[in-house]
């Protein structure tokens, strides 16, 4: 054993290089982008001077706000994000309640209809779901980014797994209490409940903040369009060109909210995601 | 006795018929059917019509049968989309696992500095996919693009163009999904790492096993079930990301690197085909409940 402890040392050291080698590698776009976005714009890059330029500067952050209504695109985010996170914080414990707490005919049915969606992404339904919503005469509004996710089969799932952990005495104890049912959920399956609707919630807004395809199809205008879809017209426009240190500010801008947010509560995001692998 | 009158009348409660559980799901049950149930059937019904709304006369419906279909199998660039699609799918989803295996393994390990390396790992799954592409046309770029100056520094010699080459954008977007993805599959084998049991690595280093012999023999088997999860979650979500391909080559040049979703993004929004975009929304169902079934299948017999 005590001829091999060297090579183990310095097998454990190589390790430790390699891991730190893979950990440079993988962060160097992002480093790269937020270096080149405090760059100064007139300095174009050259083969040897790709790093800071002259000074630091924030101008590029000014201009992409400037160039484009990102203002309008962080409200229009904001607003997409929460109203899906409120329709469905509603509509999937009182889904989930329905199936954890009661018996009743075709229950079973019922629940695999919801699951249905789970295994058919809606985002492979992009095409029809454009007909349904310009039938409605909703094309181009945040509402029509938002409907389509306001029923989720997987929220629904994952609380009804959460309220089945709730104990049946307690169930029962709050009935002859003489709880109603929504006193029955506020009182008796919330509470413990917390941490997977958390979960649920975190994984939701971080999904929404980042969808592009169905915002892109369904919005027109810069009245109802998110950021993802503004930052790709942002790329797209004719003056910008190959400014990078423009579009790295404008990408980083876009991405920057939830970023700091998971830097703060990386636990927490890192849970949820666990919990929801299918998003 | 008084106690078991009341559960008993519990009971009776729970069995008498009441509209209060429909009503709880009346909402749930009426979005899922108005955009999932619904559009299946719509792009069912409508795969069997011929209808393209930029052509005068093809803009009213007429019915073809399995007309659509026929058309897209027979045409060479479908197939092409196809063959793409299938490329993707293996060239993205074993290679993004088994880097989140072995970031897992690196970072797992007595490390000072864990949750840096563990950050560096997983910090692209937060940002959105069109943010990252964005960061990476930057990375691309030819000349001073840092990827073509660390390739050349290695001896690369190629084309330096990779998102309008014909042969490399493909590969160009399979490469952003890695690097966004391979992360995110660590956490899962992180998870998972948390769950093996101790008294089994004591037994294997008693015997003298060595880490190799440990990690095939040992880890990995018991690995397994994580690997099956995120197997699914990677083939399903390799099938409905496409938003990189908008950003480095919206599906060029000439189709090299469009998937199926892209395609049928193209063939609706693009060239306004309602009959073909439906016929391939259909196929595309049908792929996905294929997979989903055979996976479950599959899992539940290895269960057994």
């Amino acid at each position: 054993m005590g001829a091999r402890s060297p090579w183990r040392y310095l097998l454990h050291w190589l390790t430790n290089l390699l891991t730190a080698a893979l950990a440079l590698l993988w962060s160097v776009p992002v480093l790269w982008a937020l270096v080149a976005s405090f760059r100064p714009a007139s300095e174009a890059m050259r083969i040897g001077d790709v790093w800071f330029g002259s000074h630091i500067t924030f101008e590029n952050y000014l201009r992409a706000w400037s160039l484009a209504p990102f203002g309008r695109y962080y409200v229009n985010t904001i607003v997409v994000v929460l109203t899906i996170l409120a329709v469905q914080l509603v509509t999937i414990v009182l889904a989930g309640f329905a199936l954890a707490n009661y018996q009743f005919f075709g229950k079973r049915w019922i629940f695999f209809f919801i699951l249905l969606q789970m295994m058919i992404p809606t985002t492979a339904l992009l095409a029809p779901n454009f007909a349904t919503i310009r039938w409605m005469g909703l094309f181009d509004t945040r509402l029509a980014i938002a409907m389509p996710y306001f029923g989720s089969a997987f929220g629904t799932f994952l609380m009804r797994q959460a309220f089945l952990a709730v104990p049946r005495d307690l169930v029962d104890a709050g009935v002859m209490d003489g709880c109603s049912w929504w006193q029955l959920i506020w009182h008796v399956y919330l509470p413990p409940s917390i941490p997977s609707l958390v979960a649920f919630g975190l994984s939701s807004a971080t999904w929404h903040w980042n969808e592009f395809l169905w915002p892109l199809v369904i919005t027109n205008s810069d009245q109802s369009r998110p950021l993802t879809a503004g930052l790709v017209r942002f790329t797209q426009l004719g003056e910008i060109g190959a400014q990078w240190s423009l579009l790295s500010a404008a990408t980083l801008m876009v991405a920057a909210p939830l970023f700091v947010a998971f830097l703060f509560f990386q636990r927490r995001f890192i849970q949820s995601f666990l919990h929801s692998g299918l998003k | 006795m008084y106690v078991e009158e009341v559960a008993l009348n519990i009971k009776v409660a729970r069995k008498r018929f009441s509209p209060l559980p429909y009503l709880l799901l009346l909402p749930t049950v009426v979005f899922v059917a108005l955009f999932t149930a619904w559009p299946v059937l719509l792009s069912i019904y409508q795969s069997l019509f011929r209808q393209r709304m930029n052509i005068a006369r093809f803009r009213e419906p007429v019915f073809i049968g399995l007309g659509n279909y026929f058309e897209l199998f027979s045409d060479p660039y479908f197939r092409q989309v196809v063959l793409n699609t299938v490329k993707y799918i293996l060239g993205t989803v074993p290679l993004s696992i088994a880097l989140g295996l072995l970031f897992a393994l690196l970072v797992n390990r007595r490390i000072r500095g864990e949750g840096l390396f563990r950050l560096a790992f997983f910090h692209p799954m937060v940002l959105p996919m069109v943010s990252a592409a964005t960061i990476w046309m930057f990375f691309f770029t030819p000349g001073y693009g840092l990827f073509n100056t660390a390739l050349r520094t290695l001896g690369y010699t190629g084309p330096e163009n990779w998102t309008g080459n014909p042969s490399l954008a493909l590969v160009a977007v399979m490469i952003v999904a890695i690097w966004k993805n391979s992360g995110y599959y660590m956490i899962f084998y992180l998870a998972g790492m948390q769950n093996l049991p101790a008294d089994v690595y004591e037994a294997a280093a008693l015997d003298g096993a060595n880490g190799w012999q440990i990690l095939w023999k040992i880890t990995l088997p018991l690995l397994r079930r994580t690997t099956v999860f995120i197997t699914t979650i990677a083939v399903i979500d390799a099938f409905r990301t496409v938003d990189h391909i908008f950003v480095l080559t919206r599906g060029g040049p000439s189709r090299a690197s469009t998937v199926l979703l892209f395609e049928l993004w193209l063939e609706r929004f693009e060239y306004q085909d309602i009959g073909v975009s439906a016929a391939i929304t259909v196929i595309f169902i049908v792929v996905l409940l294929a997979f989903t079934v055979t996976n479950f299948l599959i899992s539940e017999r290895r269960e057994a």
